[in-house]
């Protein structure tokens, strides 16, 4: 038996065979070290990208003020009393003296001294006259009376503060010169310059003032879009979802309709922009930089994420749903609409939430329809110039000023909580409602 | 009326049919609903449908059409000098003309002008309604928009009777044929039906749209500029033509930015991939439940960060820490210490928009593998390979034109990308190998033709559609032939 005389031949001399174990368990550990390599290269990129935007922004959210006890003086603002015939007077009054005389009081500096005032003026920024002017048109009893009010320091003063400068460098090449140091200085020990908490970001509109410039309008402006692209791609997106889902039958052009608007979903955002440009602008005349002709390009862009999740929603109920409803004599329309779509509505409602997430982030058909516009005033109508949010980001990020990149970043925060928000809104709702069947 | 005041005025009547429509069916059987075919809300619908439908059409065909007519009528009126000009002047002229009309129609009551006023007189008076007239008016134009009003005025009163009679109409004939054996839910079913196509139709309109505006505005384009000196040419330089060198006109060439935007997606792609793939293996094949309940959500919200954000991230960390490290590194080399990586660049563009890509390549690419069958993995771990070589020799080639489709859609995504280039690739159109200098992409391009002042009669502009519709059809050729391989995978398993 040759067979056995070989095993006993081994067994004698137990010998390992050279495999390559060895080899190939190194390049399994090898392969699995890439693997996690990867995951760790993407999350330290999330990581690094959330840190850089919150470590350079968190310092929007406060703006240093200063504390003035401003005097409303008539002598200054209307001094030969013509307010009355007048009304563009008080408009046009010389409001910043009003804060320069409250800053000099403040710091004790002879209202003579020229390199002092001029040293004092400029710590006020100049959207003091804006705030001033405000109080007094709104409540003309003020007319002579001295009132504390809090007054934006200018945005070098706000950079100074936050370390934006590099204060160590020779005093003729900062903004921020050494007698202002003392000043910022000796109002902070009195505690009448500090950060506050800064509500104009939120409110105010553009401005090429880095200390008044906020997000405001371009707020109201996402919005006005966000309620267009709801109220019209989600009627169409769901009834048209339903006709390819439930009635359509399986022929070519349903085949067509299905090709394309998976194409659709994959079409580069700008050739919405152009599209809108083409069709809303020129050839509807709608006007530019409307928030009216941004929700409709953006709902054009959303329309095939809500289809698609549509469809995968009805697609998830099961057919004897359908089965039975049709079984006790329901039409087909019956059926759909009241039992099937009602069981899909959850998942519709959690396409939806993201495709409006997508659609408020999206700057580069924003571009193309002109909503790159410097706004100031809060947009009444849909119709009116506004400007959105990524695209505030995209302005802001082009400026040069230091004090821009903070409100960049700022504005970058507000933006990802806003998606932040509904992305978990949408994962709340998947988990509370979602049926497995 | 104006036209929201009349689409009102029709719902309400529509409501009220809806209460009309199934009381009266209601009232037929005397209550005893079983006998009516169709329950009685349907009644209601029936009445509604007629009252509202035929109506809003016609409301919207004839405030689309209008217009038209108006403005034919009024050009044809105007001065036989004026309408010997062509088509460009003439539309000048008709613009100031509606711009008087609209201000004509903010003076009222004592501000009235009188029927003989000059155009010198009215400017100030419209300016004081905060209506500017472009240009110089003159005062036959204050005829035409007279005319102009009146026309619009009859063409609103006449409109607002007609939809409203419609409207009646259909009520009355919806009403009369109302009675037991009205088939009044087929009908109706049939309208929302019907309102479904349409909506469906309207993702083909929107590609059909895409295509049009774009081809018409293209082919505008080339009248000016040869087709070969667009999609041939190897300099960009979209300049005016000035008084002083007329022969010096702009230069479209495709080239350059087409180098540029393949070269970026293509940097883009290298550092996507061999994270995006490997991080999908390691989820799939190894992860344990817990971690990849943490890290895919977590890799995932890279794709919900808006491309801007990107975009700043590239302008503000990337790119600086580029320079900044290629200057340290040629200061150990040389003792200048000039940084050779310039901050706007393709390395930068390239590489945040590969961050910005990965969980697209994971996520696909994990689904596929997830697809193939658990079969062939047991197999494969049975004969005594090693999960890395089940993966590497086994599910990765079964995979493969799966995750093939996968990479063309996420290039087709590289492609198209706009925030990302705009602030981190530059701006000058030029040919380079070296990935250290700044390029500039077609969606860059499109952008920097389109913002700020325009004439959409000139070549500068038109060009930016020339640029969008081939970036469009590049994309789509990507697109189809990655659904088919995906499609086609996807049945190959199932």
């Amino acid at each position: 038996m040759a067979d056995t005389s070989l095993t006993d031949n081994n067994v004698a001399a137990p010998r390992h065979r050279d495999i390559g174990l060895k080899k190939r368990y190194a390049a399994e550990r090898r392969f699995q070290f890439y693997g996690k390599l990867a995951i760790a290269f993407g999350l330290f990129f999330l990581a690094l990208l959330l840190w850089t935007v919150v470590s350079k922004g968190y310092t929007a959210f406060q703006q240093t003020s200063i504390n003035l006890d401003v005097t409303f003086d008539e002598s200054v603002i209307d001094p030969k009393n013509e307010r009355n015939e007048n009304p563009m007077k008080l408009l046009t009054a010389n409001y910043p003296k009003l804060a320069e005389a409250a800053l000099y009081e403040k710091l004790g500096i002879d209202a003579e001294d020229k390199a002092g005032t001029k040293a004092a003026d400029a710590l006020i920024s100049k959207g003091a006259r804006a705030q001033l002017r405000d109080m007094l048109i709104s409540n003309p009893e003020l007319m002579n009376q001295t009132v504390n009010v809090w007054v934006l320091a200018a945005g070098e003063v706000d950079s100074a503060i936050k370390g934006q400068f590099d204060l160590s460098v020779d005093e003729s090449r900062r903004k921020i010169k050494d007698n202002q140091l003392e000043m910022i200085e000796k109002l902070q020990q009195d505690g009448s310059l500090e950060g506050r908490f800064n509500t104009g970001l939120f409110t105010n509109g553009g401005s090429s003032r880095p200390e008044t410039a906020g997000v405001g309008v371009a707020i109201i402006g996402s919005a006005y879009m966000m309620l267009i692209v709801l109220l019209t791609s989600l009627p169409i997106g769901v009834a048209a979802s339903i006709y390819l889902e439930e009635f359509a039958p399986k022929n070519r052009l349903t085949d067509i309709i299905e090709v394309n608007i998976n194409n659709l979903a994959a079409v580069p955002s700008i050739v919405y922009g152009l599209l809108g440009l083409a069709v809303f602008i020129n050839f509807a005349g709608l006007p530019r930089s409307a928030s009216l002709v941004g929700g409709l390009v953006l709902s054009l862009m959303t329309l095939p994420t809500i289809i698609i999740a549509t469809r995968a929603a009805l697609k998830a109920v099961p057919p004897s749903i359908r089965a039975a409803a049709l079984g006790i004599g329901a039409s087909k329309n019956q059926t759909v609409f009241h039992h099937v779509l009602p069981l899909a509505a959850p998942g519709i409602l959690t396409g939806t939430i993201i495709g409006l997430a997508q659609a408020l982030g999206e700057t580069a058909p924003l571009l193309l329809i002109g909503m790159v516009a410097f706004v100031v005033d809060a947009p009444a109508t849909p119709l009116d110039p506004a400007t959105a949010l990524p695209v505030q980001i995209f302005m802001w990020a082009n400026e040069a000023e230091r004090a821009f990149v903070e409100r960049t970043s700022g504005a970058i925060i507000i933006l990802l909580a806003f998606l932040a928000v509904m992305n978990i809104t949408a994962i709340f709702l998947r988990r509370r409602f979602e049926r497995r069947w | 009326m104006s036209l929201s005041t009349i689409i009102l005025v029709v719902v309400v009547l529509g409501v009220i049919g809806w209460f009309v429509g199934a009381s009266r069916s209601r009232s037929l059987v005397a209550g005893n609903a079983s006998q009516l075919h169709s329950r009685p809300a349907y009644y209601g619908s029936y009445i509604f449908v007629w009252a509202v439908l035929p109506a809003l059409l016609l409301a919207a065909v004839w405030s689309i059409a209008s217009p038209i007519y108006v403005d034919n009528q009024v050009r044809s009126n105007l001065p036989a000098e004026i309408q010997a000009q062509d088509r460009a002047q003439q539309n000048l002229s008709m613009n100031i003309v509606q711009s008087i009309a609209r201000g004509l129609d903010t003076l009222v009551g004592e501000d009235r002008p009188d029927e003989n006023v000059t155009i010198e007189d009215l400017k100030p008076m419209l300016a004081q309604q905060g209506v500017a007239i472009a240009g110089s008016g003159e005062t036959y134009m204050i005829t035409s928009a007279r005319q102009m009003n009146a026309l619009t005025r009859a063409s609103n009163a006449i409109r607002a009777a007609v939809v409203i009679a419609l409207s009646v109409i259909g009520f009355a004939i919806a009403y009369l044929q109302i009675n037991v054996k009205l088939r009044a839910r087929n009908k109706v079913e049939g309208v929302v039906t019907g309102a479904l196509i349409v909506a469906s139709s309207i993702a083909i309109l929107t590609t059909v749209g895409i295509v049009f505006s774009m081809l018409s505005e293209t082919t505008r384009f080339f009248a000016s500029v040869p087709m070969t000196d667009f999609f041939f040419g190897t300099v960009w330089d979209p300049r005016f033509a000035n008084a002083s060198d007329p022969d010096a006109a702009g230069q479209f060439g495709l080239i350059p930015l087409l180098a540029g935007t393949l070269y970026i997606a293509f940097v883009a792609m290298l550092v996507a991939v061999p994270v995006g793939l490997f991080s999908a293996i390691y989820m799939a094949e190894y992860a344990g439940p817990k971690l990849r309940s943490v890290a895919k959500p977590l890799l995932e919200v890279l794709a919900g960060i808006p491309t801007i954000v990107y975009g700043f991230f590239a302008l503000v960390t990337v790119g600086p820490f580029l320079r900044d490290l290629s200057a340290q590194i040629s200061s150990i080399v040389t003792d200048g210490g000039s940084s050779f990586i310039q901050a706007q660049s393709v390395l930068t563009a390239g590489f945040v928009m590969g961050i910005m890509l990965i969980p697209f390549v994971s996520s696909l690419s994990d689904d596929i593998i997830t697809q193939v069958p658990r079969a062939m993995r047991d197999g494969s771990l049975g004969l005594g390979a090693t999960q890395s070589e089940t993966v590497r020799k086994v599910i990765l080639p079964a995979a493969l034109p799966g995750v093939v489709g996968a990479l063309l859609l996420t290039a087709s995504r590289a492609i198209g990308e706009t925030m990302i280039v705009v602030l981190a690739a530059g701006v000058a159109a030029r040919l380079t190998l070296n990935p250290f200098e700044p390029m500039t992409t077609v969606t860059v391009k499109i952008v920097s033709q389109l913002t700020g002042d325009l004439e959409f009669n000139s070549p500068q502009t038109l060009v930016a559609f020339a640029l969008g519709l081939t970036l469009f059809f590049i994309t789509l050729a990507l697109n189809v032939y990655a659904l088919y391989i995906v499609r086609k995978y996807r049945e190959q398993y199932e």
